[in-house]
């Protein structure tokens, strides 16, 4: 199997997608002969034309609200919003429009589309290039919400959002596009939308993340295997609908959970599976659920020391399993 | 241009079915016997003459709240209006999840709207965009207030349709008031129209009451629209009679004297005169069509009456495109 970059397994499932099916296009700021700022969509205007790739006005509701109007006519639009903290303009658009369009029109309408935004911080971005924004979406029913972790994932899940028949948000981890390689099946494949995988079985704590999260806790669990600690570690991979089963699945199995994400601590996403767990798995918990995230400051300063204080890292969440294990 | 006898009688009809529908919503709410009604009193010219430009049933629209004229032009019938006030099973536009008048009725190409205003803009230039992209000759008309022509959405749609040469008409009806406030409060220019040389398209004001002038103006929009020339702005001056809703008392904001003196360009009377000065219909028939309005009407409200509710349980679905089937 080939090895790629988590970027280059997102653009190559765009590219297949566009190549099987006609109504696919992608719209979104600098997607065009630029390939995007961050090069997902590279080498795809050359490929489709500047129909089926094509340069938005700087304007992100637009970007969206376009996109929805295509979709209710039979295409399948892939949005690009060019870093997460830039969706807040299109807000209006996916709260109120897409996520609700089907229930609102009691299912006469439908709205088929993918939204991608590269989220997370770690990169220098400061407190707009940096931000984690899957808590609002994820509570808005309507809509499904995945982060995928790892280039394999990210080239399936991309292909079953584009067929998924409603808005689909995919936050794709900017600081992993390049930094997180993995073997990638050849030929077709898909990644159901609503299932998360146990990506290392363990015993003693199991630890739920996602996206750059989910990389560092595998880092932090092979860390600990040589201190004698046996992590599970949970990848999410769809945030909303949220596999329950998986998740409880695992509590049973170890008797201790902790959330890692790398969003705001309060009313963050880790937030509703600590609740689940607790209403769920009540007896089966030896250790109360544990919650490690970002801190409640607005978001991702910019110095190093600000950014380096603000981010989890491997060691983090090592410490914070080992504090765990111990209870 | 000369419009045929039959066109203006069948036009007259049309405004007068949707004047007295709209009178009875406004008595059912001071019975007590619906509890919201939103009014389209005063705009039934700007509405039908819209309408009847188009090839209704092929052509796609994106309608605002006021748009009760517009969507009996399009094939809603005054029972599908009245289950929708009374909040009754088997209201076609969102079995009674929207409030009335959040219109959408697919069999007519009419999409579904929310209530934060200038959102369909942007759905009605997606819709441009796909007909474009597939090559179909058909053209889509949005409606909207003034004074939500301050919205940036509003402004982010024209340019896109403008950009791209898209085939929409967008329709401002003008109608003097935005609930409590004036249009000088709204905008610095004369007409809405006036903002469309800003983003490169023509725009054009006309009186929205003369319902000959809306046929001509939307004509010539739809013929550009339709051979590749791209969107218009139309707005269509008219007063609104009603306060903006029943919860609205607008004493607070205007005078008697001044809603009084609107009422000389009532647009029931002027086209009313019209019929009667051009000899395309006697005193008599006029009578014989208040008859049959008044028959259809009590018809559809007794109907309304007599329809069940939807059960409880309607409301858990359809969230997701995959529940449509079950709604």
């Amino acid at each position: 199997m080939p090895e790629m970059t988590l970027i280059d397994a997102i653009r190559q499932g765009m590219d297949e997608e566009l190549a099987r099916d006609p109504n696919v296009f992608i719209l979104g700021e600098d997607v065009g002969v630029r390939g995007g700022v961050f090069r997902a969509t590279m080498g795809l205007f050359a490929k489709y034309g500047p129909e089926r790739v094509m340069d938005s006005p700087l304007a992100e509701a637009s970007i969206i609200g376009v996109g929805i109007g295509a979709a209710m006519y039979g295409f399948r639009p892939i949005c690009e919003i060019q870093f997460a903290d830039f969706i807040h303009p299109a807000f209006n658009q996916i709260i109120n429009e897409a996520a609700k369009m089907c229930y609102r029109s009691n299912g006469d309408w439908t709205v088929p589309m993918v939204i991608r935004a590269p989220y997370g911080g770690g990169i220098g971005g400061g407190l707009y290039h940096s931000q984690s924004l899957e808590a609002f979406f994820t509570h808005t029913p309507g809509l499904k919400v995945v982060v995928p972790s790892n280039p394999r994932d990210a080239r399936g899940l991309i292909k079953s959002a584009v067929r998924d028949p409603n808005p689909v948000l995919f936050f794709e981890p900017k600081k992993g596009y390049r930094l997180i390689k993995g073997e990638v099946p050849e030929g077709e494949y898909l990644v159901p939308i609503g299932q998360a995988a146990v990506s290392r079985p363990g015993t003693d704590v199991s630890v739920f993340a996602y996206g750059m999260m989910h990389y560092y806790t595998l880092q932090a669990a092979e860390k600990l295997s040589a201190e004698g600690i046996s992590v599970e570690v949970v990848d999410l991979r769809t945030l909303y609908p949220v596999d329950r089963e998986s998740i409880l699945a695992s509590v049973r199995k170890t008797g201790k959970a902790l959330v890692v994400y790398e969003d705001n601590l309060t009313g963050g996403y880790g937030a509703e599976i600590a609740a689940l767990i607790g209403e769920l798995a009540f007896t089966d918990l030896d250790a109360p659920v544990r919650r490690l995230a970002g801190p409640d400051v607005p978001a991702v300063p910019f110095s190093h020391p600000l950014q380096d204080w603000f981010m989890l890292n491997p060691e983090k969440i090592a410490s914070a399993i080992r504090d765990l294990s111990k209870y | 241009m000369e419009l045929s006898n039959d066109l203006l009688f069948d036009m007259y009809w049309t405004m007068l079915l949707a004047r007295r529908t709209d009178e009875r919503a406004w008595v059912l709410h001071r019975q007590g016997k619906i509890a919201f009604h939103i009014s389209g009193i005063g705009q039934e010219a700007a509405q039908v003459g819209a309408a009847f430009a188009l090839q209704r049933g092929e052509d796609w629209v994106s309608p605002y709240y006021r748009d009760l004229a517009l969507m009996l032009a399009l094939g809603l019938t005054p029972l599908e209006f009245m289950l929708s006030v009374m909040g009754k099973k088997g209201e076609p536009s969102s079995g009674a999840r929207q409030m009335p008048s959040h219109w959408g009725l697919r069999r007519a190409n009419v999409l579904s709207h929310s209530a934060p205003v200038a959102t369909q803009s942007l759905h009605a230039s997606g819709v441009g965009l796909a007909i474009k992209l597939r090559g179909d000759k058909k053209v889509v008309l949005t409606t909207i207030g003034e004074g939500s022509t301050s919205q940036g959405e509003w402004y982010e749609a024209v340019n896109w349709a403008a950009i791209h040469k898209l085939p929409v008409i967008f329709m401002v009806e003008n109608n003097s008031y935005a609930i409590s406030v004036p249009q000088d409060k709204q905008m610095a220019v004369p007409s809405s129209a006036d903002k469309a040389c800003g983003l490169g398209l023509p725009g054009i004001s006309v009186d929205g009451t003369d319902i000959v002038a809306v046929y001509e103006a939307m004509h010539t929009a739809v013929t550009r629209a339709r051979s590749g020339e791209g969107a218009t702005v139309i707005e269509a001056r008219a007063y609104r009679l009603t306060p903006h809703s029943s919860d609205d008392d607008d004493r607070a904001y205007r005078t008697r004297e001044e809603v009084e003196s609107h009422k000389k360009n009532d647009p029931i009377l002027l086209t009313r005169q019209m019929l009667l000065n051009k000899k395309i219909a006697t005193q008599k028939k006029l009578d014989e069509l208040e008859a049959r309005a008044q028959v259809e009407i009590e018809q559809a409200v007794a109907d309304a009456t007599a329809a069940p509710y939807p059960a409880p349980e309607e409301a858990l679905h359809p969230v997701y495109a995959e529940e449509v089937a079950r709604a």
